[in-house]
């Protein structure tokens, strides 16, 4: 029979490497340290549609993870809908940058690419961005390239 | 007519009688086993010894499971997702398959077969060979010195051995992918970083393994305590304990994926 002392090492070691995996799940696999809400600024954006956009989808400028989308709501007034961007604090923007809803490759995620405009006033906590572009639709798309080769076969006629 | 309403009513006793009946039976148990437990924590160390029982000795059967689950589950999603040209989104596969789903049910099945069946074992042999009549008859409450403890200790280990778990499958599926077919590490690690969420999925399968922790001690100590207490008694009992439990995680893990993950 083991002593009490053997036991309570043994069972400590189990916490803490248990502890331990638990933290790793967290910061490494989850990479929960590299991007906190502590520190960020909110934007709102307006988009005439979002297409497939989800909350927690990335902001990217230049390529490089700026943010993520904080929330999603349809504004009654102008039927438009608004998204919430969390920019980290560490990135500024000047006032006039403007967003548009892109695709990761053919089926991937959809994100918000940040566009860096030339003012010299830099965005602030609440702003609201003028320039959006909405997401690409397929099926509009389909429907516009069909429609403009059913007028190209009208005009030969 | 008499004879559709004789089966019925045999249908209907057996139903009341054994399920029912057994069903209150294991609420009210565990009702006194959460009201005795002040001794489990007061006088830490009777948990502590069933936790050297139930978690330490387990942690061989899940390191190694967990290792071989992440190791198959590199090389398999790496055959599906080549076809794809995305093998960079192995990291994705593996540690997502591991953390929501995979982690907290195979180490909660696992833990019913390894350290549930042990509890119900011993608890069922100490009726039977009436320790626990002895025990009452000295004064000892046997459900707050033998059968709290054993409970706690089931739900303080189960979530840390399915997190173990995750995190071998984890290391087990870089292994295979990074070390042994050649995805690129940079892409493996990235890519799953940014696609697993701490409070969504990180989170949501530490609650499933406390859930299962809670529902395989409860079901191993209730099966212990009720037991006939004879040789066939005990040996049913555990029988009992490994199935009941194993279908008590499946049947409560697609409730918890229903509620956790509704894919907004």
């Amino acid at each position: 029979m083991m002593t009490r002392k053997e036991l309570d090492l043994w069972v400590g070691i189990f916490a803490v490497i248990g502890i331990g995996a638990i933290l790793f799940l967290s910061l490494k696999v989850a990479n929960l340290a590299s991007f906190s809400a502590a520190d960020s600024y909110r934007i709102n954006a307006n988009f005439d549609n979002i297409g497939g956009l989800k909350v927690r989808a990335a902001v990217k400028s230049a390529g490089v993870v700026v943010g993520r989308v904080g929330e999603i709501r349809f504004d009654n007034g102008s039927f438009e809908a608004v998204v919430a961007l969390d920019i980290d604090g560490r990135y500024q923007f000047p006032k006039d940058s403007s967003a548009k809803i892109l695709t990761s490759g053919l089926l991937g995620d959809q994100y918000i690419g940040l566009s860096a405009g030339g003012d010299s006033a830099n965005l602030k906590n609440g702003d609201t961005l003028k320039l959006t572009q909405s997401a690409i639709v397929l099926e509009n798309l389909i429907g516009q390239f069909l429609y403009s080769k059913a007028a190209e076969g009208d005009g030969k006629k | 007519m008499t004879r559709i309403a004789e089966l019925l009513r045999a249908l209907g006793a057996r139903i009341v009688n054994t399920w029912i009946w057994r069903l209150g039976f294991a609420c009210r148990f565990l009702w006194l086993t959460l009201k005795e437990s002040g001794p489990s924590f007061r006088r830490f160390h009777l948990t502590i010894r069933e936790i050297y029982f139930a978690g330490v000795l387990s942690l061989v059967i899940i390191l190694v499971s967990g290792l071989f689950v992440g190791m198959v589950l590199g090389l398999q999603g790496y055959d599906t997702l080549v076809r794809y040209g995305s093998s960079e989104a192995l990291g994705v596969l593996v540690s997502l398959s591991l953390v929501r789903e995979l982690g907290p049910v195979v180490a909660g099945l696992l833990f019913a077969s390894r350290a549930g069946s042990a509890i119900t074992a011993e608890i069922g042999l100490m009726k039977a060979t009436e320790q626990l009549s002895a025990m009452e008859m000295m004064a000892v409450d046997p459900i707050a010195r033998v059968v709290a403890p054993r409970f706690w200790a089931g739900v303080i280990s189960m979530p840390l051995l399915a997190a173990l778990f995750s995190a071998m499958g984890v290391f087990g599926g870089y292994l295979v992918g990074v070390q042994l077919i050649g995805v690129d590490e940079g892409s493996f690690w990235s890519q799953m970083q940014a696609a697993v969420d701490f409070r969504e999925d990180i989170l949501n399968g530490i609650i499933k393994s406390l859930v299962f922790g809670i529902a395989v001690s409860w079901i191993a100590v209730y099966e212990g305590y009720d037991a006939p207490p004879t040789a066939e008694g005990v040996s049913g009992a555990t029988t009992r304990t490994v199935v009941t439990s194993s279908l008590a995680i499946l049947a409560l893990d697609f409730v918890l994926t229903a509620l956790m993950f509704r894919g907004q």
